[in-house]
């Protein structure tokens, strides 16, 4: 008889709570789309399509639907990867995410025919030149995406290392503890 | 241009100076302020509590080993961080001296493998490894946990042989009628029998084994009286807590905290009603308050880490162990006021973090003043 | 008088017994001299001078560039061999852009601006004009330009001129040697800068361990009503300047002010030194005094170096190593920075050089935390530093932020007493680094959102126009169609 009692109470309670919790998924649905709104906005916006996607908007969307990760933006780095993860409510592990080196565009000056085609894929506009001049980046505006590598018809464009500098350095995370 | 003697050394900032305090010397320095009580406590109790000692710890030491091989970390460095015997002592001082191996054995499964090690070992288990052991004995073998007895010094008549404690301990054959009860539970089952309190305090002394008539203080102070270990030698745990205080090892907050609630509830509820309520005296030398005091509460793992939360630790514990040893089911509450305050370490840990420098309580900046 | 007592602090060994008594040593001129143009906080100055060119002692070679930054100056007379990168005195060894000088013997000084006659009835613009023209930075380490700190008497009121004789990190006893043998001359600089800051009252706090030095100076301010002499209790970190302050005058900065804001503005007794120098003789800072110490140093001594000395050049004057040192360290045992080598010279912010062996280092491999507590216990911040690094292990920054983590001094005690040897203080420079590189990308994406903005923007215009412009056409092209 207690058995009873007690398989019957278990049993109503694990119903009653299933039947709210079924109900709360369908009264307080989100719908997805201002999240990519959302996700869009925390994204560089300079469509440089590193990730595999077109551009910023449809990897957010990507991201929205829970089809990409959140670390194939390049220019975000690690920060944007972060601010990705908190909005999206995921855990990341990227303690072994291996930041890509920080690089800018550099033009030889001695190969440079003075096509423009650069300074059209530019998205932010960090090239200057003319039309048959020699082109210029503007180290602090490029965001090293490397799209100018790849229309520059005489490889006159290289992606140049920042230098690491006494001013920007900081001390390195400790190595992991010896600890047993 | 190259520069062959430079070398980049931004692998480890300072500081380039370290106290030569280490997590060993800790607890390794616990350990001696237990050396005169155990020393004391196993003469007065004999072969049989050296072999449950022994058993004890080195179950914990070897159960925390082979945890270690199970985990492929490094055992040898494990061990010797001292804390599997610390648990392992701790724990022995809190059993029935007579009580069988297998309680030890168990204990000692009891405390690593189910207080410590699922937590991530040394330094993150929430819940005091010998007090979880403790518990978990007293409530899975009520009887064999209970079974105090009196003190048999070894080279007494009394005292059993060697031969004899073998069976005691590991045959589990105890001689009849020999239990005595501890101190706490003769006042509380008198209590259930009607006699006063204010009488059966002082009547407890008679009950045991002695030749003459003591009173029970004096009992205490030579450790002569039933009880686990860290009960029977209240005074050597004491001195081994000043000790440890004048070690800078543990701070006043969490053993007085702990001693002055107890001394203060007892005081006011004896004052009320002597006869419901033992006097604060009876409740400091009884139920090893003083181990838990000093030895117990204090383990920094499991108690807060700021001066206030230790204070507001102190407080709850002694508390508790007033209110379960007045009112609850088991004579002795300790070990139960100990885990329940572990349980809320993390919160108390949470909300007493000191005041930043510079800054109000809530974290913002401080006005300045005249702006 | 009465001080406040400060939350926390620990002592260390402090080892000062192996320079405290051993007279400033002056460093024979080295075979070259080695002049980075950053050696303070702020912008870098900009080199003057170039291969071949004759300087003298005193000449400014960098000029200051921006409000925060300063001159620097040739130590000695001589030639500029090359103006260079050669590896800083910072922990990466990177290279740094650097004036190479070959000495002529001479260290004739050059022409120097005039001494200013009576600083006290010169204006505190002309004082402070002074200092930063003579490249003086904070000499106790922190090497921010003294100037600026002169200045801040024109934004706030300012009434007590703090001297920080408290030197509590071990080894060093550089101040205290400073203190002791140019006693007058620390005073009279005192002076001035209170002058500068408009500051009515003079404060010289010295920790307890310095008799002497507190002798002198007492004996030397007794002339001067404004000044008074202060013994502070010896305890690690007392010299932080916000903690000086409070056990001075009981009140707490505030989080992210300057003590200025509460009226108080902290300088080193070094610093009054070179600023004495600079307004009684014009003489630029072009030496200072270095302890160079530690157990593996055969002849520790106090040595009165020209910047740009090689560090090897002062140990080599030491009588070089007694034993192999496990590390070479620039500053104090405490908050000192790891050394790359001994290629790299002396700067203006170098107040020790200490070989330390494994022993007095007593580094070792970290055991799990035991939630002890001491940490917390010894905070002079207030912080919890068990927490906070457990955050940081897990890579929460912001947790860490929360926790305050970008209010630690960096005063490494907590690291100093953790029994398990965790590296806490390590845990907490790389936060604050990586916070504030986090600051300078977030930065930089937002930037690069703007232009991809303004990009797209752009485009959009050109089509609109060129769809405009294209419309009337098709509008035409589609009548002919309807007509055909």
């Amino acid at each position: 008889m207690y058995m009873l009692t007690a398989i019957g109470s278990l049993t109503a309670m694990g119903l009653a709570l299933g039947g709210v919790l079924g109900v709360a998924a369908r009264l307080l649905a989100v719908e997805e789309d201002p999240l990519e709104l959302e996700l869009q906005g925390l994204l560089p916006g300079s469509q440089c399509g590193q990730c595999g996607y077109v551009g910023c908007s449809q990897y957010a969307g990507a991201l929205a639907r829970g089809e990409a990760p959140v670390t194939l933006c390049t220019p975000g780095g690690k920060a944007v990867a972060e601010q990705l993860a908190k909005r999206l409510g995921v855990s990341v592990d990227l303690s072994d995410h291996v930041a890509p080196v920080p690089t800018y565009a550099f033009i030889n000056e001695d190969l440079c025919v003075g096509c423009t085609r650069c300074i059209k894929e530019c998205s932010v506009d960090g090239i200057i030149g003319a039309n048959k001049q020699m082109h210029t980046v503007m180290a602090d505006n490029c965001h090293g995406c490397g799209k100018c590598v790849e229309v520059c018809p005489t490889n006159a464009i290289k992606m140049v290392k920042i230098p690491k500098t006494l001013a920007t350095w900081h001390w390195p995370k400790p190595q992991s503890e010896t600890l047993h | 241009m190259k520069f062959p003697n430079i070398q980049d050394v931004s692998d480890r900032s300072g500081p380039f100076a370290h106290t030569e305090n280490t997590v060993q010397r800790t607890m390794f320095t616990v350990l001696l302020a237990l050396v005169p009580a155990t020393v004391l406590d196993l003469y007065l109790f004999g072969w049989p509590a050296i072999f449950l000692f022994g058993v004890t710890v080195g179950s914990c030491v070897f159960v925390e080993a082979f945890s270690m091989v199970l985990a492929q970390r490094r055992v040898i460095a494990t061990i010797s961080d001292g804390s599997a015997v610390l648990t392992g002592w701790l724990l022995a001082m809190t059993l029935p001296p007579w009580a069988p191996w297998w309680i030890g054995l168990l204990g000692a499964v009891f405390a690593i493998l189910l207080a410590k090690q699922p937590f991530g070992g040394l330094g993150q288990n929430l819940f005091n490894p010998a007090m979880v052991a403790r518990v978990a004995l007293l409530v899975s073998f009520p009887v064999a946990m209970t079974a105090w007895v009196a003190p048999h010094p070894l080279f007494t008549d009394n005292a059993p042989s060697f031969n004899q404690a073998i069976s005691i301990t590991f045959h589990s054959d105890m001689p009849d009628g020999i239990t005595a009860a501890t101190a706490l539970g003769y006042v509380k089952t008198e209590l259930s029998r009607g006699i006063p309190a204010s009488q059966s305090v002082y009547e407890y002394g008679r009950t045991i084994n002695m030749t003459s008539y003591t009173p029970y203080a004096v009992n205490s102070a030579v450790g002569y009286k039933s009880g686990s270990l860290g009960e029977t030698s209240a005074f050597l745990i004491l001195l081994g807590g000043l000790f440890l205080i004048r070690r800078r090892i543990i701070t006043w907050h969490i053993p007085g905290m702990v001693l002055g609630t107890i001394f203060v509830f007892a005081t006011v509820f004896n004052l009320v009603n002597p006869d419901r309520f033992s006097p604060a005296w009876f409740h400091l030398i009884s139920g090893a308050t003083f181990l838990g005091a000093f030895f117990i509460a204090t383990d920094y793992v499991t108690s807060p880490v700021s001066k206030t939360g230790q204070l507001i630790f102190g407080f709850g514990v002694g508390a508790l162990t007033w209110v379960i040893r007045t009112f609850a089911g088991y004579p002795e509450g300790m070990a139960f006021a100990v885990l329940l305050m572990n349980s809320v370490t993390p919160i108390i840990d949470q909300y007493t973090r000191p005041r930043l420098f510079g800054r109000t309580r809530k974290g913002d900046p401080l006005p300045v003043e005249g702006k | 008088m009465k001080t406040f007592p400060v939350r926390g602090g620990i002592h260390p060994e402090y080892r000062k017994e192996l320079t405290g008594e051993l007279a400033i040593e002056r460093l024979p001129l080295p075979e070259r001299l080695y002049i980075p143009l950053q050696q303070h906080i702020g912008a870098p100055a900009e080199v003057l001078v170039q291969a071949g060119d004759l300087v003298a002692k005193g000449q400014v070679i960098a000029r200051r560039q921006g409000n925060i930054s300063v001159h620097h100056h040739a130590s000695t007379s001589g030639q500029v061999v090359e103006v260079t990168e050669i590896p800083a005195p910072h922990p990466t060894g990177l290279p740094q852009a650097t004036v190479v000088i070959a000495p002529d013997g001479q260290d004739v000084w050059g022409v120097l601006p005039a001494p200013i006659a009576d600083p006290f009835a010169a204006s505190p613009q002309a004082i402070a004009e002074r200092v930063a023209e003579s490249g003086i930075v904070g000499m106790g380490g922190a090497t921010f330009p003294a100037a600026v700190k002169l200045n801040l008497g024109i934004q706030y009121r300012i009434e007590t001129l703090l001297l920080n004789g408290a030197e509590c990190e071990p080894y060093l006893t550089c101040d205290d040697r400073v203190m002791r043998e140019y006693t007058d001359e620390v005073v009279d600089g005192a002076r001035i800068m209170a002058h500068a800051l408009g500051a009515a009252r003079i404060v010289i706090a010295i920790e307890d361990n310095k008799p002497q030095a507190l002798e002198k100076i007492t004996a030397a301010a007794a002339a001067f009503p404004e000044i008074t002499v202060t013994p502070v209790p010896v305890k690690y970190p007392m010299g932080s300047e916000r903690h000086l302050t409070f056990a001075i005058t009981g009140r707490e900065t505030p989080a992210r002010k300057l003590t200025a804001d509460i009226g108080v503005v902290v300088h080193n007794v070094a610093t009054a030194r070179a600023v004495h120098q600079a307004v009684r003789f014009g003489r630029p800072l072009v030496s200072r005094v270095v302890t160079v110490s530690g157990q593996a140093i055969a002849q520790p001594k106090n040595i009165e170096a020209p910047i740009g000395a090689r560090v090897s050049d002062l140990i080599e004057f030491c009588g070089g190593f007694s034993q192999p040192p496990e590390r070479m360290v620039q500053g104090g045992p405490m908050m000192g920075s790891p050394l790359p080598g001994l290629d790299v010279p002396v700067v203006k912010g170098t107040s020790g050089i200490l070989a330390l062996t494994a022993l007095e280092i007593n580094d070792r491999p970290s055991d799990p935390c035991i939630r002890c507590g001491s940490c917390v216990a010894i905070c002079a911040c207030g912080l919890t530093p068990v927490e906070i690094a457990a955050r940081i292990r897990h890579d929460d920054l912001d947790g860490a932020v929360k926790l305050g983590v970008m209010d630690c001094v960096s005063c490494g005690s907590c690291s100093w007493v953790c029994p398990s040897h965790i590296p806490l203080v390590h845990y907490f420079n790389y936060a604050k680094g990586a916070v504030n590189a986090k600051a300078r990308v977030d930065q930089k994406t937002e930037r690069t959102k703007t232009l991809a903005e303004a990009h797209n923007a752009r485009l959009e215009r050109l089509a609109a126009q060129r769809a405009a412009s294209r419309k009337p056409k098709a509008a035409a092209a589609a009548t002919d169609e309807a007509g055909a």
